[in-house]
């Protein structure tokens, strides 16, 4: 019993964490939602919610968080396996998070300069013979610099699941006759499914919520959820449907928890 | 598990040391003292030289605090929890915080310096009689362009925008009132109005303006435009003075179909712990030869008549930046419209957005 | 199993480190321009580094940044490591994703949501607004990041090995300090750069729950962005990543020296 006890002293602040910086600031997103503008009691926000325009916003959310998350993934995989082959792998990695704490805002006006018409990207364009190209204010541009945001998000969980493979699997793989990509899908790429999924997850969820960049790098041409909620609480001061988007976006990422959480890990 | 402890230990005492050296830093400014003034303003919208001149002559330590847009500023002295001696929204949040009593009435006997600001400012919708609010800076909001990049062509009107020659050109504000304004002054409607149906109708014609916008963006508009990223912008006066002092090639004009006509105006919020201070500060801002320094600064339009004697000719005598009065009768200022209809304008605005696609 | 890295494995993580330090690289360029934008590049200046240094105010803005990120990250990480542990010894499926889920809310809301609904809860609370309540909110968005880095270390870790320990005498303690908590440094580490990353990198949160003089750089550098972000920003940005880069190679090489097996690698 002694066991249990101290195990409930430890889990106080945890638990504290979650009453007091979740499940109220959930209770009170959902006590808003439910009025309206002028402060009335009321159910129109989740009537609004399923017009087209929000309807269209969550889906094209959601389609960006996808593009985002897949690309992300596909350019965070190879490279977390690849630093996990090189010498100061550790050194390499922190080197990969370095980037992430200079300021976003700062990263994003130097995307604009690089990206814009005379910047460094089209000059470069120019010189391969391609020409000047509009890439500020793209579905493109917008990808890139969402990808650069997540990518070190996506290599950490991925890195430290290759990290701990057991060389031996891939090797006795190897050795029965199993060709590289073989055992990459049989056997590396199952052992490291829950690093795959934590970076899935730590990527697509906040990806659905994005507002910054909405604006500065794809200029208004994508609007998210996050870009929504933003104007809805900072603009028309309107948080009552803020808070229903918010409410739908937690609604949303419960779903995701549930599907992901399910499928059974491999070994 | 050792190098975690040793790694853990290490941050606390860098954390100690940084601590000791802030509170450290924060006395020898005197930002710990009593007799403190919390200024909330923009980000750098103050000559700095002016605050240490200010703490100078009073002996009182500034404390200078920043926002990045009135809706934030508002919740922030709604909650209260903390003090701001002296804060500059504009005037359509001012209509507000007045209504929702969020501001200390002034003292005019304390302010002998407000009879410097210039008539055609004072007394205004938004606040009758001055009561809590004197301006700051005031101006425009109107359109930039590159007359070099549209092979000389002028523009003079907001009809002009919806010229085929200016595909893929035009950057907008992400601000609906500004974007819904353009739509409703380019039919000749008044930027306040609540007409659900000319709402509708200016939603409509600004939608077909969507194969001329390049972006819809925010501050950084300034930026692209000064490097000739885009040939047009929507822009207000303060903004576009100082694009127009880095690219010398572009120009400014208020649209003859009329535009409006904003205040920034410093109040005392109803958090105030100092208000003593914040008048002795008010005061001290609308000195003619203060006013006269923080406009070369900011580069914005003084309200101050006194101060444009200080300042250089070519900058009063610009028509762009101080409009007569003839013209300026012919502007609108902001009105509250009240939550409903803004966000009636907020809507639009984001179909509006989301029709670009 | 160190193989030698192919030309081409190496060319793409070049590719990858070069697109991750290009807008950085960028930044620090133009914070030698004499004009005042980082667009046309007029001539070479160290005027912004030395009005940095007669910025009293800035630099308390920088030190502030730095002490929360650092005591929001630690704390952060130990409640988050406590909680990880206790979400790991659920028994049941569907309590570990309610659990997990309600980790993740604050992961999922936008950073608006989260902002203004931690100031209701803090004016509620009557806490004054400064340093702490932007240490606690910090300290509350970073713990899920926290637990989502360690959970799939701990989730791979062979119950065997536990019970290993349990039998051969091991106290609960000492199963956690001696047996899980070696095996999950990297987990660990991940989670304590993550939650130093957010730190760094929030504006919103911070926006709302600070007060009463407190300010942190993210904050500074938003509320600029009305009049231009002045290009000494760009100079303190390019001093902090220069101090930061010599702070992480320093750290490993020490680190490298006293444990020749590296970080990462179990003991």
């Amino acid at each position: 019993m002694q066991n249990k006890f101290t195990r409930n002293v430890f889990f106080i602040p945890y638990a504290l964490w979650i009453a007091l910086f979740v499940i109220a600031p959930l209770l009170l997103i959902l006590y808003y939602s439910f009025f309206d503008i002028e402060g009335n009691f009321s159910l129109i926000n989740y009537r609004k919610f399923f017009t087209p325009v929000y309807l269209k916003m969550t889906l094209s959310s959601f389609w960006y968080a996808f593009l985002i998350t897949l690309i992300s993934l596909l350019v965070a995989y190879p490279t977390a396996y690849l630093l996990t082959k090189t010498k100061h792998k550790q050194l390499w990695l922190l080197l990969i998070i370095v980037p992430s704490w200079i300021n976003l805002l700062l990263k994003a006006y130097a995307f604009i300069g690089i990206f814009g018409t005379y910047g460094v990207a089209n000059s470069f364009l120019e010189v391969i013979g391609i020409g000047t190209q509009q890439i500020l204010f793209t579905d493109f541009s917008f990808i890139f610099v969402s990808v650069y945001i997540f990518i070190p998000f996506m290599i950490l969980p991925i890195f430290n699941a290759l990290d701990e493979l057991n060389p031996a699997l891939v090797y006795a793989a190897k050795d029965l006759g199993a060709s590289g990509w073989v055992t990459f899908h049989r056997v590396i790429f199952p052992l490291t499914i829950d690093g795959v999924k934590s970076g899935c997850q730590v990527v697509f969820i906040p990806a659905l919520s994005l507002f910054m960049l909405t604006r500065l790098i794809a200029g208004n041409r994508v609007i998210t959820l996050g870009t929504a909620i933003e104007q809805h609480f900072l603009v028309t001061q309107d948080w009552g449907m803020g808070s229903t988007i918010a409410v739908f976006l937690v609604i949303i990422m419960f779903l995701i928890m549930l599907v992901t959480g399910k499928r059974k890990r491999g070994v | 598990m050792k190098k975690l402890v040793q790694l853990f230990m290490a941050i606390v005492i860098v954390s100690v040391v940084l601590l000791a050296i802030i509170s450290g830093l924060n006395s020898s400014e005197g930002y710990s003292g009593d007799n403190t003034l919390t200024i909330y303003n923009w980000g750098d919208y103050i000559d700095e030289e002016l605050l240490s001149q200010f703490e100078e002559q009073t002996g009182i330590k500034v404390i200078y605090a920043t926002f990045d847009s009135n809706e934030a500023m508002l919740t922030k002295i709604k909650q209260g929890g903390t003090t701001y001696d002296v804060a500059v929204p504009s005037e359509y949040t001012i209509d507000q915080m007045r209504k929702e009593h969020l501001l200390i009435p002034l003292d005019h006997s304390k302010l002998p310096n407000m009879k410097y600001i210039d008539e055609r400012f004072m007394d205004l919708p938004f606040d009758p009689e001055n009561k809590y609010s004197i301006p700051y800076f005031w101006g425009t909001v109107g359109i930039v362009y590159n007359p070099s990049m549209l092979d000389g062509k002028r523009i003079t009107s907001w009809a002009d925008l919806w010229d085929e020659d200016l595909r893929n050109q035009i950057l907008l504000i992400d601000g609906a009132r500004e974007v819904m304004g353009m739509g409703l002054n380019s039919l000749h409607y008044s930027l306040n109005d609540t007409n659900d149906a000319h709402l509708r109708e200016a939603k409509e014609k600004l939608d077909t303006l969507t194969p001329n916008i390049k972006a819809i963006v925010g501050d950084e508009s300034k930026l692209l435009l000064a490097n000739e990223e885009a040939a047009v912008g929507l822009a207000w006066s303060g903004d576009a003075s100082e694009i127009m002092y880095e690219n010398e090639k572009l120009d400014y004009v208020v649209p003859k179909e009329g535009s409006n006509l904003w205040f920034d105006n410093m109040v005392i919020p109803k958090t105030a712990k100092n208000v003593e201070a914040a008048h002795q500060f008010i005061n001290f801002m609308l000195d003619p030869k203060v006013a006269a320094q923080n406009t070369e600064y900011v580069s914005y339009s003084t309200p101050n008549k006194e101060a444009l004697k200080y300042l250089p000719e070519e900058i009063v005598k610009d028509e762009r930046f101080y409009p007569s009065p003839a013209l300026t009768e012919k502007l609108e200022v902001y009105e509250n419209l009240g939550k409903q209809n803004l966000a009636r304008y907020n809507e639009l605005f984001l179909e509006f957005k989301m029709h670009r696609k | 199993m160190r193989e030698n890295l192919s030309p081409g494995s190496k060319l793409l993580l070049v590719v990858i480190f070069f697109i991750l330090y290009a807008p950085i690289f960028y930044l620090i360029f133009y914070s030698f321009n004499s004009g005042g934008n980082m667009i046309n590049f007029e001539s070479f200046t160290l005027d912004w580094y030395r009005e940095l240094f007669h910025d009293t105010r800035l630099l308390i803005i920088v030190l502030n940044t730095l002490v929360i990120a650092l005591l929001s990250a630690l704390i952060s990480t130990i409640i988050g490591v406590i909680g990880a542990l206790v979400i790991r010894d659920f028994r049941s499926r569907q309590a570990k994703n309610t659990i997990l889920s309600l980790n993740n809310v604050l992961i999922v809301s936008p950073d608006v949501i989260i902002g203004a609904s931690f100031l209701i809860l803090f004016t509620m609370a009557g806490i004054k607004l400064g340093f702490y309540s932007v240490l606690l909110s910090h300290i509350a968005f970073s713990i899920p990041i926290v637990v989502l880095m360690v959970l799939p270390k701990l989730q791979e870790m062979s119950p065997t090995l536990i019970d290993a320990a349990r039998d051969l005498g091991a106290s609960r303690f000492d199963v956690v300090t001696k047996v899980i908590l070696p095996y999950i440094t990297p987990g660990i580490f991940a989670g304590f750069f993550m939650a130093l990353t957010y730190s760094l990198d929030d504006f919103a949160v911070t926006f709302f729950v600070t007060g009463n003089g407190f300010s942190t750089l993210s904050v500074e550098i938003y509320s600029l962005a009305r009049q231009g972000i002045s290009l000494n920003i760009n100079a303190l940005s390019a001093l902090l990543f220069v101090f930061t880069l010599v702070l992480v190679i320093v750290y490993y090489f020490i680190t490298q020296r006293n444990k020749p097996s590296g970080m990462g690698v179990k003991r």
